[in-house]
C-alpha cells in the first residue's frame, strides 16, 4: 500500500506546531497503524530526521496508551478498538490518512502526538479507591455480591483510561471517564460506603482539570474502544445530583 | 450556602439547570401550542381573543407566565455559558473531525439551535406580546366587554409569506431542538433505565415532531387563508 | 560470596508467621522520617508503595509511562491463584506451594514458596475490599476457574482482564496515597542508575523523560518492581517499554543477577506476520482445552489452505508424542513441539512459523455456539489481528517469549545482596524456579508488594531511624549523575548509520536461535561471540536522533538496548553453565531418549546468581545451594 500521512509536528509544549505531509510505500495490510508509523519512524530515522512522537506501550489494546486522533476520530475508524488494534486493513491504497494528538485544554501536547494525560490521574486520586488498608480487609466472601451488579461494575472497570472519550467530546468533557470509575466503585457493597464523597470530591476535580461539561453527543462512548456505556454518566449525574443535596460534608 | 452554588456552578449542575428549565419549558410549549388552535375557529377570532385576555390577566396565569420567563433566561443564559465553557476546554481544534461518525448532528449544535430559537423568540414577544402590552392595540367588544384584538395582529403577521417562512425554519430548529433535548434532559438528570429510556426516547422524539408541527400548521393555514385558498 | 538466603528455620507452616512475630519494627515517629524509594508501578511495585504509604513512610513512586496504572501487569489475562479453597476440592496452602515448586522444576526456595502460597488468601481478601470486580456465581460468592493444568480450581479471574483489575486496584491504592502526601508519583521518569553510599542503596539517579533532565532523588531504601526482561528477545508478548534497565544497573552497583536463562515461552500466541512486526499477542491457553494442534506431514503441502489438506496428511504432533496429555501438555512442552516441527520445514503460514491450532473437531462436537460461548473473545481478537475467521479456518499460533523467572536474587526478606535495595515482582527472581505456573505471575507480584516486603523491609529500616535523610550532594550522586550524563551523551555522539531497532532485532535473532526455547552448547558459544560483536558494533553504529534535553523516545530505546546487549551474553552464561535441562531452560544435550528433559539435581540445585565483574563478558558465578527439605525431587512426565 502506498498512503500519504498528514501528521501533527510539534517540538514541545512550547512551541507552535503544525501538520506535516509524509508519502509511504510498501506498507502491508497485515501492519498494525502504530507498526505503520514505526515503519515512517524508520524512514526519518535513516534520512537523519526526527522520529514522529506518539504514545505506545502494550500493543494489546489493554494499557491505554496509545492515542492517536485519526482522520476525524480517536483511535481510527473502526469501532471497539485502539489505535494498537487498528490495522492497515482499515484502509485503501492511496489514502490520505491525517493523524493528530488528542486535543483538550486538560491535555497539553508534550511533543507530536504525545500528551500529557495526568489529570485523569489527579480525578483518580481526589476519590476513584475504597478506604481500605492492606491488610484491612475482611474475608473475601463475606459479602456476597449481586452477579448482575458485579457485570454491570467490571462493564465500568473496563476503562482503559486511554482519553479516547475527551478526544471525540467536542466538549472535552471527561465525563465517561470519571463515570465509569464512579459506577464501578459505587455500584459494589464494598465503595458505595463512600460513595457520596467519592462522587463530590471526583467531579471537583474533573471541573478543575479543565474539562467541559457534558451535553450528551453520546461521542465518547461510540468512541470507547471498550464500549463502555452512556447509562454510566446518567449514574454519575444521579449520584452527583443525590449527594450534593444530601450530604453534610462540605467538599 | 456555598453547596449551593458548587453545586449549580459544576459541570453536572449547570446541565441540571438546563435540564429542568428545558423540561419545564416543554410543558409551557405544549400549552402554549393547544392554546393557539383557537386561532383556527372561524369566529372572527373571538376565542382566541377572550383567551389572550385569560392568559394575560388570571392571576395563576400571570405567575407561571413570569417562572417562565425566567425559566427561558436561565435555560438561555446557562446555555450560553455553557457553550462558551465549553469552547474554552478545547482551544486548539482539530484539523479533521468527523462528528458524524459518532453523534447526531442535532447533539452537537444545541448551542446553534438555541440561539436560532432565541432570535425567534425576541422577534416573536415583539410582533406580538409587546404589542399587546405596550402597543397601539385595537379593541374589540364581545357581549358587551373589551378585549385587546390581538387575532386581528396575529392574522396581519401570519399573511406575510416571509414571516411564516421564518416561523417555519425557527420551529425545525425547535424541533432539532427538542429532539436531542427531550431526552438528554432526563439523562442529565440521570433517568436512565433500560426499561424507561427506550419510552422516554419514544415520546422525546414524537413530542419533538408533534409540537413544532402544531405550531407550524396555525401559521400555515392562516397564510393560506389570507390567499383565499380555501 | 556466602550467598545467605535467610530462610527462617522451623516447619515450612511456621516460618512466616514465626518471622512476623519476631521482625524488627519502625515506631510510627520514626517511619514519617523514613524515605523509600519505589521503582515500577506494576502490581508489586504500585502495591508497595500504596502500602510503605500506609504504613506512614515516605514514599517516592516512579514509572517511565504517562501513569502508574499503564504498567505491564495490565495486560495479564488468565487469573490470580489463592489457596481460598472455595471450591472444596482439596486445596491448602501446602498443595498450592507443592504445585508452585514442582511446577518450577524444583529450583525455588521452599521457605519463599510457602509464604506465597500462605499469603495467598490474604491477597484475594485485599482486592476485594479495594473493589475488584471478580467474577461471581448467582449466590453472589467469587468464582473459580481451574488453570494451567493443576488439579483444583483455584484461580480467580475478573473476565479475560484479570491483570487489569488487579492493577487499578493497586493504582486506586496508590492514588489514595498520593493524594494523601505519603507517595509522591513521578510519571515518565526512568530510573538510570541506583546511588550506593557506603555499600548501601542510598538512591537514584532518574531521568524526566519530557524535559530530559537528570535528577537525584535520595532514600532510606530503594525498592525495585521494574519486571522482567523478555524484550531482550526483541519479540515477546511484554510491552513495548518494558526494559532491564532499573535491575541491570543494580546489577552493575554489585547487586546479584539470578538464573538469568530461565525464559518463559508460551505455546499459544499470534504468529509474526512479516518482519514489520513489533510485539506479539498471547491468547489465553485454555485454547488447548479444546483446541487440536497439527502441521502438514509433507513440507509440500505446508502452503496449501489448512481446509485442503485431508485428515490422513495431518499430523497432529501433540497427540501422537504425548498420548497421556495430548494438546494439554504443559507449555514448555508444547512450545518445543511446536519448534521441533517448523524446523523440519513443516510449518505454515506466510512465514513458516507457526502452527494450527483446529477447532473444527470440537465445533463439530460441541456446535459453534457453545466454543463462541468459551471463546468467543479470543476468537474476535483473533480475527482483528489475523483478519482470519477461527470458526472457519484453523488459528495458526506460535510459541512467544512470555515472562522471565529469573532476575535479581534476593534472600527471604526480598533484599538483594547490596543492603538497603530490594527486588520485587517479576525483577527478583525467587518463587517460580525455572517454570512459572499460570495464574501465579499476578499473586507473586501482588504477594511481594502488599504483604512480604512492608514487613520485611521494617528489618532493615529499624537500624536506619538514625540515618539523616539522603543528601544528594554527597560525591556518590554527583559521580553516578555525572555517569549517566556521560554516557547519554557517548550515545547521542555515535552518530551512526542503523537505527536502534536494527540492532534489537539483530539480537532479539541471536537470542531467539540460540538461546530460546531449546538451546545447544554450540550454538550458546557462538551466540557469545555473535553478541559481542553486535555490542561493539552498536557502541560504534547506533544512530540517535535529537537530544539528550527533550523527549527522545529513541535514546531511551537506545540505552535500554544498550543494557539488553549486556544481559544477553549473560542469558546465554547462564544457559552454558547449566549443564541439565530443566523448565523454561532445555539443553539439546540433556534429554532422554524420548526428548524429554533431563534434570541434573546432584550437580545443578542451585541457584546460580551472577555477580558483575566490571566486563559483561566475564561474569562471576555465586551458587546458592537449594535444599529440599519437605518436598521430594520428581521427575516430570507427561506421556
Amino acid at each position: 500500500m502506498k498512503l500519504t500521512l498528514k501528521v501533527w509536528r510539534q517540538k514541545n509544549s512550547k512551541t507552535r506546531g503544525r501538520m506535516e505531509t509524509y508519502p509511504i510505500d510498501g506498507i502491508d495490510e497485515d501492519m498494525s497503524f502504530l507498526e505503520m508509523i514505526d515503519v515512517l519512524n524508520q524512514n526519518l530515522i535513516k534520512e537523519k530526521k526526527d522520529p514522529v512522537a506518539f504514545d505506545h506501550d502494550c500493543r494489546e489494546g489493554i494499557c491505554g496508551m496509545c492515542s492517536m486522533f485519526i482522520n476525524g476520530e480517536p483511535h481510527g475508524p473502526e469501532k471497539g478498538v485502539t489505535t494498537c488494534q487498528l490495522h492497515m486493513r482499515s484502509f485503501k491504497d492511496g489514502d490520505t490518512i491525517v493523524i493528530e494528538p488528542w486535543r483538550a485544554e486538560a491535555f497539553p501536547v508534550i511533543k507530536d502526538l504525545v500528551v500529557d494525560r495526568s489529570a485523569f490521574d489527579t480525578i483518580i486520586q481526589a476519590g476513584g479507591y475504597i478506604s481500605v488498608n492492606t491488610g484491612n480487609a475482611m474475608e473475601a466472601n463475606a459479602i456476597p455480591v449481586d452477579k448482575s451488579i458485579a457485570n454491570e461494575a467490571m462493564n465500568a472497570a473496563i476503562c482503559i483510561g486511554c482519553g479516547a472519550c475527551v478526544a471525540a467530546c467536542k466538549n472535552s468533557s471527561a465525563m465517561l471517564f470519571l463515570s465509569a470509575k464512579v459506577s464501578h466503585l459505587n455500584m459494589l457493597p464494598q465503595g458505595e460506603v463512600e460513595g457520596k464523597r467519592r462522587v463530590l470530591k471526583m467531579m471537583k476535580a474533573h471541573d478543575e482539570a479543565g474539562f467541559g461539561s457534558c451535553t450528551n453527543t453520546g461521542a465518547c462512548s461510540a468512541e470507547c474502544p471498550k464500549e463502555i456505556s452512556l447509562s454510566n454518566i446518567a449514574r454519575l449525574n444521579r449520584a452527583y445530583i443525590a449527594a450534593s443535596l444530601t450530604s453534610e460534608e462540605s467538599i | 450556602m456555598s453547596w449551593i452554588t458548587n453545586f449549580f456552578t459544576s459541570s453536572v449542575g449547570k446541565k441540571v439547570i438546563m435540564s429542568i428549565t428545558g423540561i419545564f419549558l416543554c410543558t409551557f410549549l405544549a400549552a402554549h401550542m393547544s392554546g393557539n388552535f383557537l386561532l383556527l375557529k372561524n369566529d372572527g377570532g373571538q376565542a382566541f381573543n377572550e383567551y389572550a385576555k385569560f392568559m394575560s390577566t388570571f392571576p395563576l396565569i400571570r405567575v407561571l407566565s413570569i417562572v417562565t420567563f425566567i425559566g427561558l433566561l436561565f435555560h438561555a443564559v446557562d446555555g450560553i455559558w455553557l457553550v462558551l465553557q465549553n469552547r474554552k476546554a478545547r482551544p486548539v481544534k482539530y484539523h479533521s473531525f468527523k462528528g458524524g461518525a459518532n453523534s447526531s448532528w442535532t447533539s452537537r449544535n444545541m448551542g446553534l439551535l438555541g440561539v436560532i430559537i432565541l432570535f425567534f423568540l425576541i422577534v416573536h414577544l415583539k410582533s406580538f406580546w409587546f404589542e399587546m402590552k405596550f402597543g397601539t392595540i385595537q379593541y374589540v367588544e364581545y357581549g358587551g366587554v373589551k378585549y385587546k384584538d390581538l387575532y386581528s395582529i396575529v392574522v396581519s403577521a401570519f399573511s406575510q409569506w416571509w414571516y411564516v417562512l421564518l416561523y417555519i425554519i425557527c420551529l425545525i430548529a425547535l424541533s432539532l431542538h427538542l429532539m436531542h433535548g427531550f431526552q438528554s434532559a432526563f439523562q442529565t438528570l440521570g433517568l436512565n433505565h433500560k426499561k424507561y429510556t427506550p419510552i422516554i426516547k419514544g415520546v422525546g422524539l414524537a413530542f419533538s415532531i408533534l409540537v413544532p408541527l402544531g405550531f407550524a400548521i396555525q401559521p400555515i393555514y392562516v397564510l393560506l387563508k389570507s390567499m383565499n385558498v380555501f | 560470596m556466602k550467598l545467605d538466603s535467610k530462610v527462617p528455620k522451623g516447619d515450612l507452616g511456621d516460618k512466616w508467621t514465626n518471622y512476623k512475630s519476631k521482625v524488627r519494627l519502625v515506631a510510627p515517629n520514626n517511619k514519617r522520617r523514613i524515605e523509600i524509594i519505589v521503582v515500577g508501578s506494576g502490581l508489586a511495585g504500585a502495591s508497595a508503595a500504596a502500602t510503605l504509604g500506609e504504613l506512614g513512610y515516605k514514599v517516592k513512586c516512579f514509572c517511565f509511562q504517562d501513569s502508574p496504572r499503564r504498567a505491564h501487569s495490565i495486560a495479564a489475562q488468565g487469573g490470580i491463584n489463592a489457596a481460598k479453597n472455595y471450591q472444596n476440592d482439596g486445596d491448602s496452602a501446602y498443595r498450592l506451594f507443592y504445585d508452585t515448586i514442582k511446577g518450577g522444576d524444583y529450583r525455588s526456595r521452599e521457605g519463599n514458596v510457602h509464604r506465597l502460597a500462605e499469603v495467598s488468601v490474604q491477597i484475594i481478601d485485599q482486592c476485594v475490599a479495594q473493589g475488584v470486580p471478580f467474577a461471581r456465581d448467582y449466590g453472589g460468592l467469587l468464582a473459580n476457574r481451574s488453570f494451567g493444568g493443576v488439579q483444583v480450581s483455584r484461580t480467580f479471574y475478573a473476565r479475560g482482564q484479570t491483570g487489569q483489575q488487579l492493577l487499578l486496584g493497586a493504582y486506586s491504592a496508590l492514588s489514595r496515597q498520593i493524594e494523601n502526601g505519603s507517595v509522591k508519583m513521578y510519571n515518565r521518569h526512568e530510573m538510570l542508575d541506583v546511588v550506593l553510599i557506603d555499600g548501601k542503596a542510598r538512591g537514584i539517579i532518574a531521568r524526566n523523560l519530557i524535559t530530559g533532565e537528570i535528577e537525584r532523588h535520595g532514600a532510606h531504601a530503594v525498592v525495585l518492581g521494574t519486571g522482567g526482561y523478555g524484550n531482550v528477545f526483541f519479540l515477546s508478548t511484554n510491552a513495548m517499554g518494558s526494559n532491564v534497565t532499573a535491575a541491570w544497573k543494580a546489577h552493575k552497583k554489585g547487586a546479584l543477577f539470578a538464573n538469568p536463562c530461565f525464559t518463559q515461552i508460551h505455546p499459544t500466541c499470534i504468529p509474526v506476520s512479516g518482519g514489520y512486526q513489533s510485539k506479539l499477542t498471547l491468547m489465553s491457553e485454555s485454547l488447548r482445552n479444546d483446541g487440536r494442534v497439527w502441521v502438514p506431514k509433507r513440507k509440500e503441502d505446508c502452503k496449501k489452505h489448512p481446509n485442503e489438506i485431508p485428515e490422513e496428511d495431518r499430523d497432529y504432533y501433540l497427540e501422537r508424542i504425548y498420548p497421556a496429555f495430548g494438546n494439554l501438555v504443559p507449555r514448555d512442552v508444547a512450545s518445543r513441539a511446536a519448534k521441533y516441527v517448523t524446523d523440519e520445514g513443516r510449518g505454515v503460514g506466510k512465514t513458516g512459523y507457526a502452527v494450527y491450532l483446529d477447532f473444527s473437531t470440537a465445533i463439530n462436537r460441541l456446535g459453534k455456539d457453545l466454543i463462541a460461548e468459551r471463546y468467543g473473545n479470543l476468537f474476535d481478537m483473533y480475527h482483528r489481528i489475523t483478519d482470519e475467521n477461527p470458526y472457519e479456518v484453523p488459528m495458526r499460533i506460535f510459541p512467544a517469549v512470555h515472562y522471565t523467572m529469573g532476575g535479581l536474587w534476593v534472600d527471604y526478606e526480598l533484599s538483594t545482596n547490596v543492603p538497603g535495595l530490594y527486588a520485587i515482582g517479576e525483577a527478583n527472581f525467587s518463587d517460580h524456579g525455572a517454570n512459572r505456573l499460570g495464574a501465579s505471575a499476578l499473586m507473586q507480584g501482588l504477594a511481594d508488594g502488599y504483604f512480604v516486603l512492608p514487613v520485611t523491609i521494617g528489618s532493615y529500616l529499624a537500624d536506619e531511624i538514625r540515618t539523616a535523610a539522603t543528601d544528594t550532594n554527597h560525591p556518590a550522586f554527583k559521580k553516578a549523575e555525572n555517569e549517566v550524563k556521560t554516557r547519554l551523551e557517548k550515545l547521542l555522539n555515535i552518530k551512526g548509520d542503523k537505527s536502534v531497532d536494527d540492532f534489537h532485532i539483530a539480537l532479539g535473532k541471536i537470542m531467539w536461535d540460540k538461546c530460546g526455547m531449546a538451546r545447544e552448547g554450540k550454538g550458546l558459544k557462538q551466540a557469545l561471540k555473535e553478541i559481542q560483536e553486535l555490542r561493539a558494533e552498536f557502541w560504534k553504529n547506533v544512530f540517535i536522533p535529537g537530544d539528550a534535553h527533550e523527549f527522545n523516545p529513541e535514546l531511551e530505546k537506545a540505552g535500554r538496548l544498550a543494557d539488553f546487549l549486556e544481559l544477553g551474553e549473560l542469558m546465554v552464561n547462564d544457559a552454558l553453565d547449566r549443564n541439565e535441562s530443566c523448565g523454561g531452560h532445555f539443553r539439546e544435550e540433556y534429554k532422554s531418549k524420548e526428548g524429554e528433559a533431563v534434570r541434573d539435581d546432584e550437580n545443578y540445585r542451585y541457584v546460580a546468581a551472577w555477580g558483575y565483574s566490571g566486563d559483561p563478558s566475564k561474569p562471576e558465578l555465586h551458587k546458592e545451594a537449594l535444599d529440599f527439605e519437605f518436598v521430594e525431587l520428581k521427575t516430570r512426565s507427561y506421556k
